[in-house]
């Protein structure tokens, strides 16, 4: 036997081994917060090794008692995605409101220091997050917005602007100029152009854009650690769940319920718009 | 360069351009007004929520700011240079800045070794691929609050699942206490004079990373242009000797920028290690320092001034980097 024999031999057999553990380290824990959200928690304690639920031992009562607000013995989780629901769907709006005119402006417009804005925005993406907390939760514990959602939302904004300029430029780029130019010639403006003529064209773009951005605002942790933990009313799901997590009252299977809701929002989304979601991850990522 | 891979920070000049040199019709000037007028939401909140911190933070470092006394201080106060004193002075600042390195260099290598080896498995089509190519992507997209939830339950040592296979079918002793154990870990006699807690929040950032470098690698894989190891072929190149010679030249600029985004996000990671240890165990990162001064000692100051200093040699650590490889990636 050759060498180049013996290679395809272990290699044919190493690669679906390798396939298969890669999906077995991506998708199991995944599984196993579904799977523990519905076991009993004493059955979990007795049998940790179990791999899926036993018969008759599945219950939704986790669920129950994680959404159920705290006044009525639950952890009152539907508060908190009510607030992940409002700082996300806020920072998609107001993102896109702010991204969509200045991502037209840097693709099309050209106007003093346009290049260089670019690279400022894009240069505030590679300093510690951590350093941009401190002087943001000394400026909103002055002025007292510490503890709301609006301030969070705001923060937000600003963290998500650029990478949501630079994902959309890049479409408007793609978009050729010809076609605002004709409206102008029939007599539009800029703005009549951009409207009616580039910002139908670039609706895939700014959907996609909107779920980055919705999916970074929902997930995110630090800034709502810092701005809202005294306020447990605030919590967004993410806080909620990190701060109940270290607390032994709750039980384990009642929390993975909890995670089983921060999750799944985001891997539907993901798995709706892979197509799309795919080229803007490294899009963003390449700046971001 | 493909379009796929990441490109230099700078935006580059682009056919659509117009030409060089101020447009002065009408045209150009109302371009140059709606121009302004376009950008100016965004500029101005970038302005006001990131640029004015960042410029507020130095203030803060060189002053006495604590929690309780925030209401006295403005811009105008004493400024000295005693929290940095302070902060390169203190007992665990050599610790957590060692701490942050390794686990950034050891972190980076595990998510892009592992993204390599996902998008070489993964290269031959087959039924199913584009849905297990989705699959590798969920530990990057799901929230990291859920995911060291999940995974800090899993390696719990009571009644976790890994120490529960770890027992009965490893015939481990006694259970491993993975996230809040500060014994180095015991691999066949190899000692690595690190935490075993260390050892876990590293492979934990290998796990949720290395969709982010598999993307990547896919993308440019893609670009290689068959015909080039279509001739390797020819010229009977075994499958190793394809890799080594063809495919891994094609992928190193790649590589190389990939690693300098990893390692900067993974110095500046504050999120997963807070989460899954809380910092405990030899896995106190200079972020959750700054938390640490922040919060729990309410010593603005010394937190402004010690995540400068993060900042600053994450600066010179990627300036040094970029001056010894950043040739490679302009050949990209």
């Amino acid at each position: 036997m050759n060498r180049d024999l013996i290679e395809r031999r272990v290699l044919g057999v190493l690669r679906p081994v390798l396939i298969v553990s890669l999906l077995i380290v991506t998708i199991f824990p995944f599984y196993y917060m579904v799977m523990l959200s519905f076991r009993p928690l004493d059955s979990v304690l007795q049998e940790p090794g179990a791999l899926w639920p036993s018969w008759g031992e599945i219950d939704f009562n986790t669920y129950r008692e994680v959404l159920k607000p705290t006044g009525d013995g639950g952890q009152g989780f539907l508060t908190f995605i009510k607030n992940s629901l409002l700082v996300a769907v806020g920072t998609v709006v107001l993102t896109l409101i702010v991204s969509i005119p200045g991502a037209y402006a840097v693709s099309r417009l050209e106007f003093f220091g346009r290049r260089q804005i670019g690279a400022l925005f894009l240069g505030v993406y590679f300093f510690p997050a951590i350093l941009l907390a401190i002087p943001l939760f000394v400026f909103f514990t002055r002025i007292g917005q510490r503890g709301t959602l609006t301030g969070l939302l705001v923060v937000y904004v600003a963290q998500v602007a650029a990478v949501s300029i630079y994902m959309l430029r890049n479409y408007f780029d793609t978009i050729p100029a010809s076609l605002e130019e004709a409206a102008a010639i029939d007599g539009c403006t800029r703005l009549r152009a951009m409207w009616h003529v580039s910002l139908p064209l670039a609706m895939p773009a700014i959907a996609s854009n909107a779920l980055f951005v919705f999916m970074i605002a929902w997930n995110e942790f630090l800034f709502a650690l810092l701005f809202l933990v005294e306020r447990r009313d605030n919590w967004t799901v993410s806080l909620g769940l990190s701060q109940l997590a270290g607390s032994i009252e709750v039980p384990t299977t009642v929390l993975m319920a909890g995670s089983v809701i921060l999750t799944l929002p985001i891997i539907l989304m993901f798995f709706l718009s892979e197509r799309w979601l795919a080229g803007g991850l490294t899009a963003g990522a390449e700046k971001g | 360069m493909s379009k796929t891979t990441a490109q230099a920070p700078t935006p580059q000049a682009r056919d659509s351009d117009p030409p060089a040199g101020r447009d002065n019709s009408a045209r150009g000037r109302q371009d140059r007004r709606t121009g302004y007028l376009l950008i100016s939401p965004t500029f101005l909140i970038v302005a006001v929520m990131v640029v004015l911190p960042i410029l507020w933070t130095f203030s803060l470092a060189f002053q006495q700011v604590r929690l309780l006394n925030l209401r006295q201080t403005g811009i105008l106060g004493s400024y000295s240079f005693d929290n940095f004193v302070a902060v390169l002075t203190s007992s665990g600042f050599v610790d957590a800045l060692v701490t942050t390195l390794i686990y950034s260099v050891a972190g980076t290598t595990c998510a892009i070794g592992l993204g390599l080896v996902a998008a070489l498995a993964l290269r031959r089509s087959f039924r199913g691929r584009g849905l297990v190519r989705a699959a590798m992507l969920i530990p990057y997209v799901a929230p990291v609050v859920a995911a060291t939830f999940v995974w800090s339950t899993m390696l719990n040592p009571q009644f976790g699942l890994v120490n529960h296979y770890g027992a009965s079918l490893l015939g481990w002793n006694e259970p491993i206490a993975f996230l809040s154990s500060s014994d180095p870990p015991s691999f066949f006699g190899l000692d690595l004079h690190v935490s075993t807690a260390l050892v876990t929040v590293v492979l934990f950032e290998g796990w949720r990373s290395f969709p982010f470098a598999f993307l990547f690698l896919t993308a440019r894989m893609q670009a290689i242009p068959e015909t080039l190891e279509e001739a390797a072929l020819v010229d009977g190149a075994t499958p190793t000797q394809r890799f080594r010679h063809i495919i891994l030249p094609q992928l190193l600029p790649t590589i190389a920028v990939l690693t300098v985004l990893r390692f900067i996000w993974t110095f500046n990671n504050f999120d997963d290690i807070f989460l899954l240890t809380g910092g405990g165990a030899g896995t106190k990162v200079v972020t959750v320092r700054v938390y640490d001064y922040l919060i729990n000692q309410g010593d603005i100051g010394a937190a402004a001034a010690q995540a400068l200093v993060l900042a600053a040699i994450l600066a010179v650590l990627v300036g040094i980097y970029l001056k010894f490889f950043g040739r490679s990636e302009e050949v990209a």
